[in-house]
């Protein structure tokens, strides 16, 4: 095995580009987690928005209209979850798996076509000056829109969830959907409007996948990654800084263990390809034995008004 | 205006109907979506669900395969039902049945070429053994740490295929096998093969084990304590704290007999109608029993039902792909509609539908 083989700079730029789509739904499950409703569907809306993106991209030429097309599309099929759990009550658990499935199966059927197909990608900004800098340059300012647009985000949520009167009430929804209701608040309202923006993030995650990060597209290419967006919020205790923090860590343990197989470990391939969930579990089990803090009160609980 | 008024009970009427509710609504999108495909709608629903059991020509080659597709997914869907019914979510029951197989096939392979009658046994029991220690990894994490057992028993699934296709071309690979991946076919091996019982029915012996499976999961549920600790747990777990159940046991009980279930699912699938370990030899079966289990209404006799309802689309799917070139996909996203419609109707279980404006208070 050659470490020497594995370029410090390279790795930490190639980390920040396989940590973005994970991000991306990360972050857009936390403000749905935060308003009450606990949506697993992330993976089939991730698979959908990959597949959408990547079509549209194909055919117009664009990769920002296949960005757009994506979020559209996610944010669509996430409210089919959104009319069964919030109108019509569904169990949520049940409903997010069944959105998962359908995701799956919708995305081969459109991806059919599609196997083996190139599409133009996003091309890396050049940021003037920064990106010049010596060692930092190459591995943190010159990278896609995309990268910065998720790291943006993150900030976005944060600083709307924490200043803003519509943060205010989006996490009061969250902790009690009653009190909030007492209030006057519409909560089915604002949590559908979540569980939009959630579904917009997933799909612009999953188009991340198919257009910069692969970039192609193959059956089942996301692979977990929605799951592992599940776990990172989770990880995070649903706090939007440590979203990126858990995205960024797991970003660097996959990119970690790609290098390791390029560079010829002992290991056997199939170890090093497992190592991303079995960290996940182990990230998993520590911070759960710390007890679960800043849980949404209502997470994943029907809101039902009585009167 | 329309309101929803919550039921005192589920309705019972409702419970039963909603089923059929879904899969015609099922048809009736699925209709319109082979339509977009360009694809006759009426002929493509006939194909799916008449043609496997009453073609003239391709009914003797399918109505066997009802069998051996629903046999492994009832016993999967038995085992997570328990659980669904507790709130205790294994949605890794793939990965528990990748690692029965694997466990299972192991065995009779360590005994290769010894003939005796003990070795199917002993590898029936290594395939639930292995599905069991699979299972018991979230249920203990669960237990132990309070971790979530969605995402972990889903993760483990991603493990398991990683393990997979590592023993498939490594540990448990055909020496004779002229260097490709897979291990030897367990059907040309007796002792090991898990055989029709009675030939052209697709009658092996995990169709048996489901049978047996559903009698177990009745019993065990309506005149088992254990299986009204279960219930409680799930309907009202404060009631089921101060009656004295402890929810650690009921976590590993459930978590342990779904991956025990599926392990075997898994065994007998690859000692019989797969053959033999190989890379893709998984085909989905842990997530279609969710399906199943939903569809039968967490009931053993609706599971079995579910399960061969689930079979027919499986066969009538790969009949549309030759008959009508269907995509293989549409059948997938079928059965994650029938899911997405079951929950949907399922509304009018525990809601009545009151029209007009409310009454005075």
């Amino acid at each position: 095995m050659d470490l020497g083989a594995i370029n410090p700079v390279l790795l930490v730029a190639s980390l920040m580009v396989s940590a973005t789509p994970i991000l991306l739904a990360a972050i857009g499950e936390l403000v749905v987690e935060k308003s009450g409703v606990l949506n697993l569907g992330v993976e089939g809306m991730m698979i959908t928005g990959a597949v959408v993106g990547f079509a549209i991209a194909v055919n117009t030429g664009s990769p920002l209209l296949g960005f757009g097309a994506a979020a559209l599309a996610s944010a669509v099929l996430s409210l089919s979850f959104g009319v069964l759990t919030q109108y019509l009550l569904s169990n949520q658990v049940a409903t997010g798996l069944g959105l998962t499935l359908v995701g799956l199966g919708l995305s081969s059927l459109i991806g059919k076509p599609y196997e083996g197909v190139k599409s133009t990608t996003l091309p890396d900004l050049h940021i003037p000056l920064l990106a010049d800098i010596p060692v930092l340059g190459p591995m943190l300012f010159q990278h896609d829109l995309m990268v910065y647009l998720s790291i943006a985000l993150v900030a976005a949520v944060w600083a709307v969830l924490k200043f803003t009167r519509f943060g205010l009430i989006l996490r009061a929804v969250g902790e009690s959907h009653d009190a909030a209701h007492a209030l006057g608040y519409k909560v089915v309202r604002i949590r559908l409007m979540a569980i939009a923006f959630g579904g917009a993030c997933s799909g612009l995650g999953g188009a991340y996948l198919s257009l910069v990060r692969v970039p192609q597209w193959t059956e089942g290419m996301t692979a977990g990654a929605g799951w592992i967006a599940l776990a990172i919020v989770v990880f995070a205790s649903w706090k939007p800084w440590r979203v990126l923090i858990g995205a960024y860590l797991f970003g660097g343990v996959t990119v970690l263990q790609l290098n390791l197989q390029a560079a010829g470990t002992r290991l056997p391939v199939e170890y090093l390809s497992m190592s991303p969930y079995l960290i996940t579990i182990l990230v998993l089990v520590i911070i759960s034995a710390r007890g679960y803090h800043g849980a949404p009160a209502s997470l994943g609980r029907s809101f039902y008004a009585s009167s | 205006m329309i309101r929803l008024v919550k039921r005192p009970q589920p309705s019972r009427f409702w419970t039963a109907v909603t089923p059929i509710l879904a899969v015609l609504l099922t048809m009736v999108v699925g209709g319109i979506m082979f339509a977009l495909l360009g694809k006759p709608p009426l002929e493509a629903i006939r194909i799916i669900f008449w043609d496997p059991l009453f073609h003239p020509q391709f009914a003797a080659y399918s109505r066997p395969q009802l069998l051996v597709k629903a046999g492994p997914l009832i016993l999967i869907a038995i085992g997570l039902s328990i659980g669904f019914r507790a709130g205790i979510w294994n949605i890794g029951a793939e990965g528990q049945y990748i690692m029965g197989a694997i466990t299972g096939a192991g065995v009779g392979l360590a005994f290769y070429p010894m003939e005796s009658f003990i070795i199917f046994p002993l590898m029936v029991i290594a395939g639930a053994l292995g599905g069991w220690a699979w299972g018991m990894i979230p249920a203990l994490l669960k237990v132990k740490f309070g971790t979530n057992e969605i995402l972990v028993s889903l993760m483990l699934v991603y493990v398991a295929e990683a393990w997979l296709a590592s023993v498939s071309s490594g540990l448990l690979k055909n020496p004779e096998g002229r260097g490709f991946p897979g291990s030897r076919n367990l059907q040309q091996y007796d002792s090991a093969a898990n055989a029709e019982i009675i030939a052209g029915t697709g009658m092996h012996w995990g169709v048996v084990a489901a049978l047996i499976a559903v009698i177990f999961a009745y019993v065990l549920l309506t005149r088992h304590i254990r299986g009204f600790h279960i219930r409680l747990t799930g309907e009202a777990p404060r009631a089921a704290r101060f009656a004295g159940v402890k929810p650690a046991r009921v976590v590993l009980f459930c978590l342990g007999l779904s991956g025990a279930l599926a392990g075997m699912a898994g065994l007998f699938e690859v000692a019989g109608p797969a053959g033999q370990i190989t890379i893709d030899f998984n085909s989905g079966y842990g997530f279609t029993a969710i399906i199943v289990a939903f569809l039968g209404r967490l009931h053993p006799v609706g599971i079995l039902l579910a399960g061969l309802l689930m079979a027919l689309t499986y066969i009538g799917g790969e009949l549309a792909q030759l008959m009508l070139s269907l995509p293989g996909a549409s059948i997938q996203l079928f059965q994650g509609m029938l899911l997405f419609f079951l929950l949907a109707t399922d509304v009018f279980t525990n809601f009545r539908v009151q029209l007009g404006r409310k009454g005075a208070a």
